[in-house]
């Protein structure tokens, strides 16, 4: 089917998926620690926005309240907290290299080409208007993954983790409309707890091995030399 | 159904409780008294099962048949042992590393927290809450791994959480898939995530899908249960962390686990008609297996040898519940319980070790025997009964996963046999000398209460001997559930 021949809406979740994926990459490309939590944040707002579109075409209702928790968890409460802890460790103006930045992209962009074949057999299944963004939700857990590898801070590291998460929920929308509701609240309430937990371990990390440099993270091994 | 909720909701209370109570003796009691409390519900609810067979709650959540409600009994009756255990042994550590009363608040209360998430995980009928409560589980254990805030604890810590958090994140992507593929079959939309009725309709549901669905989970909870080679996060958690988490780690969290792994398994048998989810687990299993019992030689550090241990158990049990029939999997199920008995028996008795070396460094830790004949003998059955000799019940089901894989997979005896030799090695070679060795001088007993560990290696050299008929009804129920046939 050609892209226009969608309705309107339609065109309008998918474009919404498409910028999703691309905060992704963003996220990967990001050397500075601020810029790189707003980016997060954008993503958990573009995320939102995209369901409560999908709520909407599809008359789903209870994916506004996902679309809700989403708002205020993914786009607000967690990169406030994120922000707030890089002011308070003064890393805020921090600036991490990425490693083999054009590596890292193409990394990236191979692996959405992997999506889209993993994605063949879900979506030949679906009748959903959402199964094109399916190829897209697994890409932006996969990109959450790469961006967790390639990063050796602690707070990119959480970012890539949070990432992940969007992406999982992402899926759970685009491919069924959201998981049933008891689910969603347990999965939000892991998700609050998980990220106060990293807040506290960053005091941890900060006075047991002063840096929060996961790469210094080194005193635990198989074989003594 | 009032035993379920009990289970449930004495153990929630508890992480409230014990976050209240700020005397750290008084606390350790409390905590005992609950554990003994949920025991006896456990109990309860396991005499109810037996009599009446499967129970649903009316509101569908909770969904307790002969295979989880032997686990919850297990998970009640060590989570009781090991209380009792870290009474003492965390007065000692309060002592003698200076934990001040905020973090044995923190200790008690996520003691209980990580015995809801587990019996949470057992007791729902919904794969969804399965997942939540196994990502409660990692949770509530996190910050216990780094209670003692040393570069090493701190690092355990992180890589626990980080490699489980990830991990597991897999077995929700692997979650949303079933949801995805149960959905255009099951009744309505808010059951398709239901246990109960995914196993019913689990012949429609569409192969391909499921297919994707269950490599995701294994990787998923694989990692929680510690396959190889997603691993890694296992030793470090479980040598970092307070030995009673240790224990309680190895003994019941990967058991928690591999449940979880079996149920989704279950599912996706119905709808492949191949065994297909039974090679991936075999082959995951094998590897653990034969890896952990060589790592088990390199080892120096004794709590860390041990969890390298629980991976080859682990490893040995997902194997035999990929082999799948009624043989095999009665040997995982009774394994299953004897590996938790016997584990956190002998984590119990590494802890006292360590006190009396003031060390985890194996070469560091000799002459038990002679310092505390108790200890020295507790940690000499224990490693003896966890080697797999008889009469001790892990013999028993080691035997019995012994004889499915001649009957249906002859070939894997030998890789089997020789793992089983080369982890035999690796524990004696380390045990021999602290055991028996001379004690360094100045070694002085500790205050030891060696009662659990008697009792619970008590309980395994009598299943290794006679298996009582109500558990071996039990086991057999448990299995015609999983395997679809009787081994008796």
């Amino acid at each position: 089917m050609e892209f226009t021949q969608l309705s309107l809406y339609d065109q309008a979740i998918l474009l919404l998926a498409a910028i999703v994926l691309f905060t992704s990459f963003i996220m990967l490309a990001q050397p500075r620690i601020v810029p790189l939590i707003h980016a997060f944040a954008w993503q958990g707002t573009l995320l939102a926005v995209t369901t409560a579109l999908v709520a909407y075409v599809t008359d789903h209702p209870h994916l506004y309240i996902s679309a809700g928790m989403t708002f205020v968890l993914k786009a607000l409460l967690i990169p406030w907290m994120l922000h707030r802890l890089a002011v308070r460790l003064n890393i805020h103006r921090d600036i991490e290299a990425v490693a083999y930045p054009s590596l890292t992209l193409m990394a990236g962009a191979s692996l959405v080409v992997f999506s889209y074949y993993v994605a063949i057999p879900i979506v030949q299944l679906s009748t959903l208007v959402t199964r094109n963004a399916i190829a897209i939700s697994i890409a932006v857990i996969l990109l959450g993954m790469l961006l967790m590898i390639s990063r050796k801070k602690a707070i990119s590291q959480v970012i890539g983790f949070m990432s992940i998460e969007n992406g999982l929920f992402f899926a759970a929308v685009v491919s069924t409309f959201g998981m049933p509701m008891v689910v969603e609240l347990g999965i939000a309430f892991d998700v609050l707890v998980a990220s106060i937990l990293f807040g506290v371990f960053f005091f941890q990390m900060r006075a047991s091995i002063d840096s929060l440099d996961v790469d210094r993270l080194n005193r635990l091994r198989e074989v003594d030399e | 159904m009032t035993a379920v909720w009990l289970t449930l909701l004495i153990p929630l209370a508890g992480i409230v409780l014990m976050a209240l109570i700020g005397h750290t003796r008084v606390a350790g009691w409390v905590n005992v008294a609950l554990a003994a409390v949920t025991f006896t519900v456990s109990v309860w609810l396991a005499l109810i099962v037996y009599a009446d067979g499967p129970l649903l709650s009316p509101s569908r959540m909770l969904y307790i048949d002969a295979f989880n409600v032997y686990l919850v009994t297990l998970t009640a009756f060590v989570g009781l042992t090991t209380a009792i255990f870290s009474r003492p042994y965390m007065l000692h550590e309060v002592e003698t590393r200076r934990i001040g009363k905020g973090r044995m608040r923190l200790y008690h209360s996520m003691y209980q927290g990580f015995m809801f998430a587990m019996l949470a995980a057992l007791t729902t009928n919904n794969v969804g809450i399965l997942w939540v409560a196994m990502e409660g589980a990692t949770l509530a254990t996190v910050l216990l791994v780094s209670l003692y805030r040393t570069p090493e604890a701190v690092e355990a810590a992180w890589k626990y959480f980080v490699l489980c958090g990830v991990g597991i994140a897999q077995a929700l992507f692997g979650t949303v898939l079933l949801f995805f593929a149960a959905e255009r079959v099951a009744p309505t939309r808010d059951d398709a995530l239901l246990w109960n009725v995914l196993y019913d309709v689990s012949t429609q549901l569409e192969p391909t899908v499921l297919t994707l669905s269950f490599v995701f989970l294994l990787v998923g909870y694989g990692t929680k249960v510690g396959l190889v080679p997603l691993h890694n996060w296992l030793p470090d958690a479980h040598s970092e962390g307070p030995t009673p988490m240790s224990a309680i780690l190895s003994g019941l969290l990967l058991n928690v686990a591999l449940y979880a792994l079996v149920r989704v398994k279950m599912i996706v048998d119905g709808s492949l008609h191949s065994n297909l989810a039974g090679h991936l687990m075999m082959g995951f299993g094998l590897l653990s297996f034969m890896v952990a019992g060589l790592f088990l030689h390199r080892q120096r550090d004794i709590k860390r040898m041990f969890s390298y241990s629980s991976i080859e158990h682990m490893g040995l049990m997902t194997f035999a519940f990929g082999i799948g029939g009624p043989i095999a999997t009665f040997g995982a199920l009774l394994h299953m319980t004897v590996h938790s008995l016997t584990k956190s028996a002998i984590f119990v008795t590494v802890g006292h070790a360590a006190q009396i070396a003031g060390t985890q460094t194996i070469e560091k830790i000799r002459g038990l025997i002679r310092t505390q004949p108790t200890v020295g003998w507790g940690l000499l059955l224990g490693t003896v009964a966890i080697a797999g000799f008889p009469p001790f019940g892990v013999f028993t089901s080691e035997f019995l996963v012994l004889i499915a894989t001649m009957k249906s997979w002859p070939w894997l005896t030998v890789p089997l046999l020789v793992g089983l030799a080369i982890a035999f090695a690796g524990l004696f070679r380390h045990i021999h000398p602290m055991v028996y060795g001379d004690p360094p001088e100045g070694q002085a007993p500790v205050r030891a209460n060696m009662l659990p560990v008697m009792i619970q290696l008590g309980l395994v050299l009598w299943l290794g001997i006679a298996i009582p008929v109500f558990l071996s009804k039990w086991f057999e129920q448990a299995t015609v559930l999983i395997s679809g046939s009787s081994p008796l």
